[in-house]
Formats: structure tokens, C-alpha cells, sequence
């Protein structure tokens, strides 16, 4: 076996972090394949009329169609997708990138602004789940 | 023969693009991230350059889905801004260089990167937003645009080195070609920024800071960061900064720093951007 630099099992080790690997690419598929469709206007209107049926076209897991119902952006990462294909679905929303990105943690829209005003979250305590630092 | 005369590195945040687009590039948040590029925007206009080798990742807007490319190269003559679920961005249509992209593509295979050669692609806020920052709002952009995409988003990415000495083939690649070109290379994204989980909203200046010194004299440090430590210290999106390590190592062993500019916040990201000079 080859040397590597770390093992890859340290990605887990990131506090509130899932990295998005090939394997989550694939089972997200076709929940990605459904954010990308919302690329084009008509389909954006043909979701927003009625969510449920839209969703239908997709071979989605059923987890991952309730968590697009829900705008549950945490579950659809656990779910294998990543942040990319999921602003499609809260741009169609009309919602800004950080209030999609602010709904993942456990701050409201309004409070996660003004972390960011203020410099952010550190990086001190937030770098390993192991090391606590 | 053509020549690379700069080394630019912006960030390509999306809300940038919508707030240049909106006309709110004067309310009190915006101001301080617009003015931190008006330096650019004037020393561009003296320097201009005929061509852009615009390193950057889609945002799974042309790619991710269906082929997931670590180094693609557009050879189009022209790349349409994306509908990224909001309406395609109002600007100007971006111009290639399927000349100049087609040697480039040549040169970089020969060198052993297995490049993907992209003949039709949309370009979204990845690309365009750096060009906004650079030109503001013309009716054309003043510059061709070599399109190179970089997987930043699936693990493993391309590691900061392998980057590096894509950097250095495209410096013997554009030595290499014939005609008189005035070429400038971009390295976009960045700085700290993650846009996922819990952790979302990490920024970490310690890091954009250090980054920031090391283009000039620490580069072999940088060439060593591993994907891991990007994305423990500067955040899952902030291993986007491996794509400025292709921007610098395409200016050569020594660089003259013209400009620099840092900023928090802007939506979810820390701004970075820095001009470079080979010398």
C-alpha cells in the first residue's frame, strides 16, 4: 500500500463539516440532476406550481425529495449533495446564498449576518472534533 | 511571442455579481469590497491585456454533474453566462481564443496534464464576477478569456502542487507561442469560506494573511498545504485558494506585489485579491 500524507478518515475529523466526495456525488444524482433542471425558467415556474409533481420526474430517494420539501440543506448534505447544486433550489426561492447557507446552522438568518459583520466564525475550536481546537 | 505580463488573483463571490449588477456597489456594505478594487480597474485600462487564462471552478452550472473534470480548458470562441436558478447575469458574452486555448491544450497534454478540452460551455459567477471586478460594467469585455475550470468541489480535489506545476507548464506553454500576446493569468476564489453544515461562516485571517505574504516569499510553503489543512483551516470552500497556486506559479520564481486588498465580509466569504508582477 502507498504512503499517504494523512488518513482520508481524517475528513471526518472537521467539526460540522461533511466533505463532498465521488461517492456522495453519485448518490445525489439525481437530487442534483433536479437542482440543475432549475437552471432554466420553465422549469423553475412548472416547480413553484406545484413542488410534489415536479419532484416526480426524478429518480430521487424519497428522503431526498422530503428534505427538498422541507428546504432541509443540512439533511440533502447528508443525503450526498453539495451547496452548489442546492443554491439552484434556494436561488428559485429567491433567497440569498447566505440566507440558504445560514438555515445549516444554528443561528437565525439575521444573527449569521452579523457573525459574518463581525469577522465570522473562528477558526480557533473549529478546526478538529479530536483536538478539540 | 507572447508573454505573461501579470498575475491576478480575486474572489468570486456570487452576491458580488448581483450587487455590481443591481447598481448597490455604493450601500455601506458593498462600498468597502468595490472600492478594494478600484485600483484594478484603472491599472487595467493602462495595461491592456489581450488575453486572460481565467483560472476558476464552475459552480454546477456546466460541470460537476455528469463529468466531473480536474483541469478543463475552453476552446470555444464564445462562453454564455449561465442561469444559475435566478436568470442568467446581464453581461456581455465572453469572448475565447480558440487559437491561443487550442496551443495551450496542446502544450499543457504533451506535458503530461490530461487535460478535459471543453468545446461548448456556459461560464458562470465563477468567471464573470472577476471580470466585473476588473472592467466594471462595459458593453463588450476588453479581453479574451481562456477558461480554465479547476474541480475544487469534489474531494480530492487536485492537490495545491499538482496546481503549482500546471502554473509552471502554462508559463512554457505561452513562451511558446508565436504571436505577440500581452497575457494575463487569474487565479479566482477564496480566500476562508465555507458555505455548508454547521460550521458555515468559518473565516480565518490568520490564514488569508499568511497566504497572502507567502505569494511573494513563501511559495514553497504554499506548494505543501495540504487539501486537508485548506479545508480545516480556511473552510471547505476555501480550498478554492489552490487555483491562485496556477496564477503564481505561472509568473516564475520571483514576483513585484503592485497591489493588495482584504476584506471581511462579503455574504459568506473573506475577500482576497492581489496583483503580481514577474520580475
Amino acid at each position: 500500500m502507498r504512503e499517504r500524507l494523512y488518513p482520508l478518515e481524517e475528513l471526518n475529523d472537521i467539526p460540522g463539516t461533511k466533505v463532498f466526495t465521488a461517492k456522495g456525488s453519485r448518490e445525489a444524482y439525481h437530487l442534483h440532476k433536479f437542482c440543475m433542471s432549475l437552471m432554466e425558467a420553465a422549469n423553475r415556474d412548472a416547480f413553484k406550481a406545484d413542488e410534489q409533481a415536479y419532484l416526480a420526474r426524478f429518480r430521487m430517494t424519497e428522503e431526498q425529495k422530503q428534505a427538498v420539501l422541507d428546504r432541509d440543506f443540512n439533511r440533502l448534505i447528508e443525503l450526498g449533495g453539495n451547496i452548489y447544486f442546492l443554491v439552484k433550489l434556494s436561488n428559485t426561492d429567491g433567497w440569498s446564498v447566505q440566507k440558504a447557507v445560514s438555515s445549516m446552522t444554528d443561528l437565525t438568518a439575521d444573527e449569521y449576518a452579523a457573525m459574518m459583520r463581525a469577522g465570522g466564525r473562528p477558526a480557533d475550536g473549529n478546526r478538529s472534533i479530536r483536538e478539540g481546537n | 511571442m507572447a508573454r505573461i505580463t501579470a498575475g491576478i488573483a480575486a474572489s468570486h463571490v456570487p452576491a458580488i455579481g448581483a450587487d455590481n449588477d443591481l447598481g448597490k456597489t455604493g450601500d455601506d456594505y458593498w462600498k468597502p469590497v468595490f472600492a478594494g478594487y478600484e485600483w484594478v480597474k484603472k491599472w487595467q485600462r493602462e495595461e491592456k491585456p489581450d488575453v486572460v487564462i481565467l483560472c476558476y471552478n464552475d459552480h454546477a452550472s456546466a460541470l460537476m454533474l455528469d463529468v466531473v473534470p480536474t483541469f478543463a480548458l475552453g476552446l470555444a470562441e464564445e462562453f454564455a453566462p449561465a442561469d444559475e436558478g435566478w436568470g442568467a447575469r446581464q453581461v456581455p458574452t465572453v469572448f475565447g481564443d480558440p487559437d491561443f486555448a487550442s496551443h495551450l491544450a496542446e502544450q499543457l497534454v504533451l506535458d503530461e496534464f490530461d487535460l478535459t478540452i471543453m468545446n461548448h460551455m456556459d461560464v458562470d459567477h465563477g468567471l464573470t464576477v472577476p471580470l466585473s471586478l476588473m472592467f466594471g460594467q462595459p458593453e463588450e469585455w476588453p479581453v479574451k478569456v481562456v477558461p480554465l475550470a479547476v474541480n475544487v468541489t469534489q474531494f480530492p480535489t487536485p492537490s495545491g502542487n499538482r496546481c503549482w506545476m500546471l502554473g509552471e507548464a502554462i508559463a512554457h506553454a505561452v513562451e511558446a507561442y508565436p504571436e505577440d500576446l500581452n497575457v494575463q493569468v487569474w487565479g479566482t476564489g477564496g480566500m476562508s469560506h465555507q458555505l455548508q453544515g454547521p460550521r458555515a461562516g468559518l473565516i480565518n485571517p490568520e490564514f488569508d494573511n499568511a497566504f497572502l505574504d507567502q505569494l511573494s516569499d513563501g511559495t514553497d510553503v504554499l506548494r505543501a498545504i495540504t487539501r486537508l489543512e485548506y479545508m480545516r483551516e480556511a473552510g471547505t470552500e476555501g480550498i478554492e485558494l489552490i487555483m491562485w497556486l496556477i496564477m503564481r506559479a505561472a509568473l516564475g520564481p520571483k514576483v513585484e506585489e503592485l497591489h493588495r486588498f482584504y476584506h471581511v465580509p462579503a455574504s459568506n466569504t473573506a475577500v482576497g485579491h492581489i496583483v503580481l508582477r514577474p520580475s
